[in-house]
């Protein structure tokens, strides 16, 4: 498989042509994030709301590239019903893989290990991680 | 077709690699490469200062260089200051000009098609001195005509601050009619001319600008170098905003004076290496003369238009660009998908927005591909583009695009 090939895998396309949670909501309990990447045009908002030490719902509205669309909805969908913990302990490991950094590969990345090909494109890294990113600071 | 005597000229071209991002940066002829080392090699001393053969040497250079650049663009050896680039060119002439010269009274005329360097320094000085920033409606597919700057400019206008040439679109702004309305009402006219030299003859006495701003390492040259013209009644009028060595005289506890231009403008050590560089990248240009350039770079873009124009799936927003560059999308695609297609065959465009963002807006884009054709590309490297993009519109919607 060619590095492109690796790096648009079906699932990927299919989220992006379909983002999960898609579309925000106005509730003051929901802990929310943007972040812009004025350089490419990427604009990444996501919305955690958290109940009982879990992340009880998640909303994001991503307009970019595939991959960052798809990073996005992906998210979503993996987070939901995850303690804090777990959720902060997947978002490093996610990160850490993309920047082809060591990570611990007994974590369960489920879909979002389809994102692996992007650490063979040093320049589209920051498009897999920025919901992430913004993610990860509405834990906090 | 005109055989490429140039690209030889030019060592990272030596294998696999397209290289279509000049207008980000031109690449270095390696004189311009051997120049540089040669300072830094055999003579570096700083100028000015050092009682030493080479910091004599190094000195003379250095002043070489200033009035290479000054017969460049027809311009007096003393009207000729150094800088960092445009960008360090064009918020001097906001910050020593525009802060203490604007009030509230007045305005600032600018344009959407302006790169950051040339509007954010205005946006910042409207913000602080309260004058009021307007722009200049554009002309489809994003002009700046004549008839519409003289509808925009009015007796309040003290600055119109403008581009020669936008790095997004590649037009041809007219300035010298824009400088000759804006002396009428009394403005002064400061113009980004980073994508105009390189590709256009350019002779600030004939155009009557007040300011005009380059940089180096986009016109074969190195970076941390650039260029700011100011006419000299205008630069003997201006405080310089940095303060250090070289530029004072009569230092006390208390105050200090300082020297006449361009010196009071070139506060600490400069940047010796990349103004000795950007000698030998002129004269090289010279040599060829900026008329072949633009001869040969036309053809070249023709040649590509050509072929491309009828690409179903291929959008470019600024056809008959006058300076080579095409900017462009993949129908659906996003750009920075794009862009990795292209990467993969070793062909260097650019992604994104292009330090440009209001032109983005304008074309109701979020970004876009950009390409330039320049000296060093040949035929056989437009086939090969022309034969990616066709394969990149395939290749993104095969995968559902
Ligand atoms: C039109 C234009 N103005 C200004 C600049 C800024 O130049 P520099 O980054 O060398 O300061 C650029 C290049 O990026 C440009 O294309």
């Amino acid at each position: 498989m060619s590095n492109l090939d690796n790096l648009y895998r079906e699932i990927i396309m299919e989220h992006y042509k379909n983002p999960r949670n898609h579309g925000l909501v106005d509730n003051e309990n929901y802990k929310s994030n943007r972040i812009k990447n004025p350089s490419c045009g990427d604009d990444i908002t996501v919305q955690t709301l958290i109940e009982d030490n879990k992340v009880k719902d998640i909303k994001q509205e991503a307009t970019g590239c595939s991959i960052s669309v798809a990073s996005a909805s992906v998210l979503t969908e993996i987070m939901k019903g995850k303690t804090v913990e777990d959720a902060k302990r997947i978002a490093d490991a996610y990160l850490n893989m993309v920047t082809n950094k060591e990570y611990d590969q007994s974590i369960d990345l489920e879909e979002a290990s389809v994102f692996s090909g992007v650490k063979k494109f040093p320049a589209r890294i920051k498009c897999a991680s920025i919901a992430w990113v913004a993610f990860k600071d509405t834990l906090e | 077709m005109i055989e490429n005597k140039w690209k030889q000229d030019f060592p990272q071209l030596n294998g696999d690699f397209y290289y279509f991002d000049s207008a980000a940066t031109s690449l270095k002829p390696e004189i311009v490469i051997n120049s540089v080392n040669y300072y830094n090699r055999e003579l570096s001393s700083n100028i000015n200062r050092g009682m030493y053969d080479k910091s004599q040497k190094a000195t003379e250079l250095y002043e070489e260089s200033r009035k290479t650049i000054a017969k460049f663009i027809n311009a007096k050896n003393d009207e000729i200051i150094f800088t960092r680039g445009t960008t360090a060119s064009l918020n001097f002439v906001a910050s020593a000009y525009g802060l203490t010269n604007l009030t509230a009274d007045d305005e600032i005329l600018t344009s959407e098609l302006e790169h950051h360097s040339s509007v954010l320094p205005w946006i910042n000085v409207a913000s602080k001195t309260k004058a009021k920033l307007k722009y200049i409606e554009l002309e489809k597919p994003g002009k700046i005509t004549i008839e519409a700057f003289k509808k925009a400019i009015t007796n309040k206008t003290k600055v119109v601050a403008i581009n020669y040439v936008s790095n997004v679109m590649g037009y041809i702004v007219p300035i010298k009619e824009i400088v000759e309305i804006a002396h009428k009402h009394n403005a002064i006219v400061i113009v980004d001319g980073a994508q105009a030299v390189q590709h256009i003859p350019v002779d600030v006495k004939a155009l009557d600008v007040d300011f005009f701003a380059f940089s180096g390492h986009k016109m074969l040259g190195p970076t941390g170098i650039g260029v700011l013209y100011g006419k000299q009644e205008l630069l003997e009028k201006i405080k310089p905003i940095e303060f250090g060595g070289d530029m004072t005289i009569d230092v006390e506890k208390n105050s200090f004076g300082w020297k006449v231009s361009p010196t009071k403008f070139e506060a600490g050590t400069m940047p010796i290496a990349g103004a000795i560089g950007l000698k030998t990248a002129v004269d090289y240009l010279t040599n060829i003369g900026i008329d072949k350039v633009s001869e040969y770079t036309k053809d070249l873009y023709n040649y590509f238009l050509n072929q491309v124009e009828m690409i179903k799936g291929l959008i470019i927003y600024n056809p008959n660009s006058d300076a080579n560059i095409f900017t462009f999308n993949l129908e659906n695609v996003p750009s920075h998908d794009a862009i990795s297609f292209f990467a993969e065959k070793n062909i260097a465009l650019r992604a994104g927005q292009h330090c440009a963002k209001l032109i983005h807006d304008y074309l109701n884009i979020n970004a876009s591909l950009r390409g330039t054709i320049y000296i060093y590309n040949t035929y056989e490297e437009i086939d090969f583009l022309v034969e990616t993009i066709k394969e990149a519109i395939d290749y993104f919607k095969k995968l559902g695009f």
